[in-house]
């Protein structure tokens, strides 16, 4: 697999807290990878600096194989580096063909509606989105459906990569698994895709990798495949990780 | 392939199983009944007040739909109707201009001077006066984008300091008159619209409104996208085609329309238009709505609030050369007293929502005609302006506690 983004000793300082610590991270293309971490470890600026909202004080961003800056929203999107904030971002008074395409209309002194609002059925379409209509403000619509038009949203600009901050956090049950879903439609598209959470369940149901930080800093990085539940905590909360054969010992006694 | 098939006879946005819809008038009436409930009020409210206050004002003074009248009123209408168009601009993005009346009265007393004292040539005095508005617009931008300094109180210093500017401007007899032959003053006050081009205009505007919808129908319709039908165009723009032709005509009963009437409804028209059909338009509403989200869409927020504080303060401006234009002079009094709150008022109350984001153009065009209607029934009542000032408080209360509870009913109905 390719490596799009690849990210190598990023810092980033608050005053006089580090909220980033010599960060390193890859991702591929068609690969979800979690970035896993407990409160304050360092997540959500982690997103900032892709999303270009913070820019690291140090280290350096490789996409692909180039090194670049990401020095604003719009240098993120314009790199293929889409970001989908935990709040969403959505603007509740406007449709979702609105919404979808804010900041980039078609035709901007005379708008084109009706090619924007086929490219949005077509778009959603190809995510089995279940949006009823796209004209209706989206204030009417469930947070799963917000959610798929955010992410919707962040596909319109052809990104490479794609950043999901907490995707299935404020869900239902089964609006979370629609969420994951379309997070594996993601990968089969041949996106690389970097998952904030804090579910368990829901990154061993779809990464490939976890990439877990602890108080800024790298504290692991495990194929999902083979790492269990307890390994992933241990890193989260820094306890000292348990040889294997000592494990059962406790239990015995 | 049968998928295919059954898919060819619905339109592409109507696919949805959970949709209810069907075709024609009931759909639409089902539709329009079911936003009413929710809250989406639209400009009903509005129409039905004007009615309202309209029939009360007519049974207290069978004079107030007369057609003199009804021309005066509408005469009257339009400076501050041009200064409450600026006033949705800034509404819309979430945040208000205090100052109008002020910026409009110095604006008049600027014209006054540079044009009639200096002799300036008219359009460099405009220019001079608009500007200046342009200016101060700017300069509030500055303060609340860069320093963060809240709307209402960076305009609220502005009201202050400008009025104490125009003050000084006018200098210690504290009037100037504009000659009368001069041209703003025959614009405002004695320039009307020929007969025969009045319901030119109107069946114009009727012809433009149906081929507008009719091309959006069929492009929509070629991209397989439902459409308005074509008899619902239709009396769409024969509506507007009738009510508009008895108009013009009662009013050419009287002295008929003024030039200065087609210029703001055109000036509406046109703003209409930016708000809705553009880019510009729809990151004003974004940013109105949600600002931290229009930002991160890639949208420079900060000059969507410095347009929007420039237009206002700009047609805030030519609001004010046009009310020193239809007094033929600008004095201490020009833009005080209930200039500023009417203008905000007839935005509000025109249905510009007081929390941004929603709104449109024509607010400023309804709500001036519910604050002129008012004005002008009480002054034929022989009512000085103490209870014009009441009224048209209690009037602003009304519409801002409709547009509150309005809001509460939409956020429960899911309308955001």
């Amino acid at each position: 697999m390719s490596v799009v983004l690849s990210l190598r000793g990023i810092s980033k300082n608050f005053g006089a807290v580090a909220a980033l610590s010599e960060v390193d991270l890859d991702v591929a293309a068609g690969e979800v990878v979690a970035v896993v971490g407990d409160n304050g470890a360092g997540k959500s600026t982690l997103v900032k600096v892709l999303a270009g909202v913070h820019r690291a004080d140090s280290g350096t961003i490789a996409f692909e194989g180039a090194p670049v800056t990401i020095g604003s929203p719009a240098g993120a999107h314009a790199l293929g580096i889409a970001t989908v904030f935990q709040d969403l971002a959505l603007c509740e008074n406007l449709n979702v063909v609105e919404n979808l395409f804010l900041g980039r209309e078609l035709r901007r002194s005379r708008l084109d509606e009706v090619t924007m609002e086929l490219r949005s059925w077509e778009l959603l379409r190809q995510l089995s989105a279940k949006i009823p209509t796209v004209r209706v403000p989206v204030a009417s619509l469930s947070g799963g459906q917000r959610q798929t038009v955010a992410i919707a949203r962040s596909l319109l600009g052809d990104p490479k990569v794609i950043v999901l901050d907490e995707p299935t956090a404020a869900l239902g049950v089964a609006q979370t698994a629609e969420v994951l879903a379309l997070i594996e439609r993601l990968r089969d598209r041949g996106l690389g895709v970097i998952m904030i959470s804090h579910n368990m369940a829901d990154v061993r149901a779809v990464a490939d990798r976890v990439a877990v930080l602890r108080l800024g800093r790298n504290n692991g990085v495990f194929a999902a495949s083979a790492v269990s539940e307890q390994d992933i905590i241990a890193a989260i909360v820094g306890a000292v990780p348990v040889p294997e054969d000592h494990r059962g010992s406790d239990d015995d006694t | 392939m049968t998928t295919r098939e059954s898919e060819a006879a619905a339109p592409l946005d109507l696919l949805d199983e959970r949709l209810r819809h069907g075709g024609g008038w009931r759909a639409v009436a089902r539709a329009g009944w079911e936003r009413l409930r929710a809250g989406d009020v639209g400009p009903l409210p509005i129409v039905a007040g004007l009615v309202v206050i309209w029939t009360v004002f007519q049974l207290l003074n069978p004079a107030f739909l007369s057609s003199a009248n009804l021309v005066n009123l509408l005469m009257e209408s339009v400076a501050v109707g041009v200064i409450a168009l600026g006033v949705v601009c800034v509404l819309l993005v979430g945040q208000i201009d205090l100052s109008v009346g002020s910026v409009s009265g110095l604006s008049a007393a600027l014209t006054a001077v540079t044009f009639v004292n200096s002799g300036w040539p008219l359009p460099l005095a405009l220019a001079a006066a608009i500007g200046a508005g342009a200016a101060i617009g700017w300069l509030y931008a500055q303060l609340v984008t860069r320093l963060g300094v809240p709307s209402f109180v960076a305009t609220l210093a502005g009201l202050l300091s400008f009025l104490g500017l125009q003050l000084y401007l006018l200098g210690s007899t504290g009037a100037i008159n504009l000659p009368y032959d001069s041209g703003p003053v025959h614009f405002a006050q004695l320039a009307f619209v020929p007969e025969w081009l009045s319901y030119l205009l109107v069946v114009a505007a009727a012809l433009a409104l149906f081929g507008a919808g009719h091309g959006l129908a069929r492009t929509r319709r070629a991209a397989g996208l439902s459409a308005r039908s074509t008899p619902l165009l239709v009396a769409r723009s024969a509506a507007v085609l009738v009510g508009g032709v008895l108009a013009v005509r009662y009013l050419n009963q009287g002295r008929g329309v003024g030039w200065m009437v087609v210029a703001f409804v055109a000036l509406v028209l046109v703003l209409n238009y930016a708000l809705t059909r553009t880019a510009w338009g729809r990151s004003v509403f974004a940013v109105g709505g949600n600002a931290e989200a229009a930002r991160r869409a890639g949208i420079n927020v900060r000059r969507v609030y410095t347009s929007a504080f420039v237009l206002c303060s700009s047609l805030a401006a030519l609001g004010g050369v046009l009310a020193a234009s239809r007094l033929a002079a600008a004095n201490q009094a020009s833009g005080a007293g209930d200039v500023n709150l009417n203008a905000i008022a007839a935005a509000v109350i025109g249905g510009t929502s007081l929390f941004g984001g929603r709104g449109s153009a024509f607010s400023a065009l309804l709500g001036i005609l519910v604050i002129q209607s008012i004005s002008s029934g009480l002054t034929l009542l022989d009512l000085d302006s103490s209870f014009r000032f009441i009224v048209t408080g209690l009037v602003l209360a009304l519409a801002v506690a409709l547009d509150s509870a309005a809001r509460r009913s939409r956020a429960a109905h899911g309308r955001a």
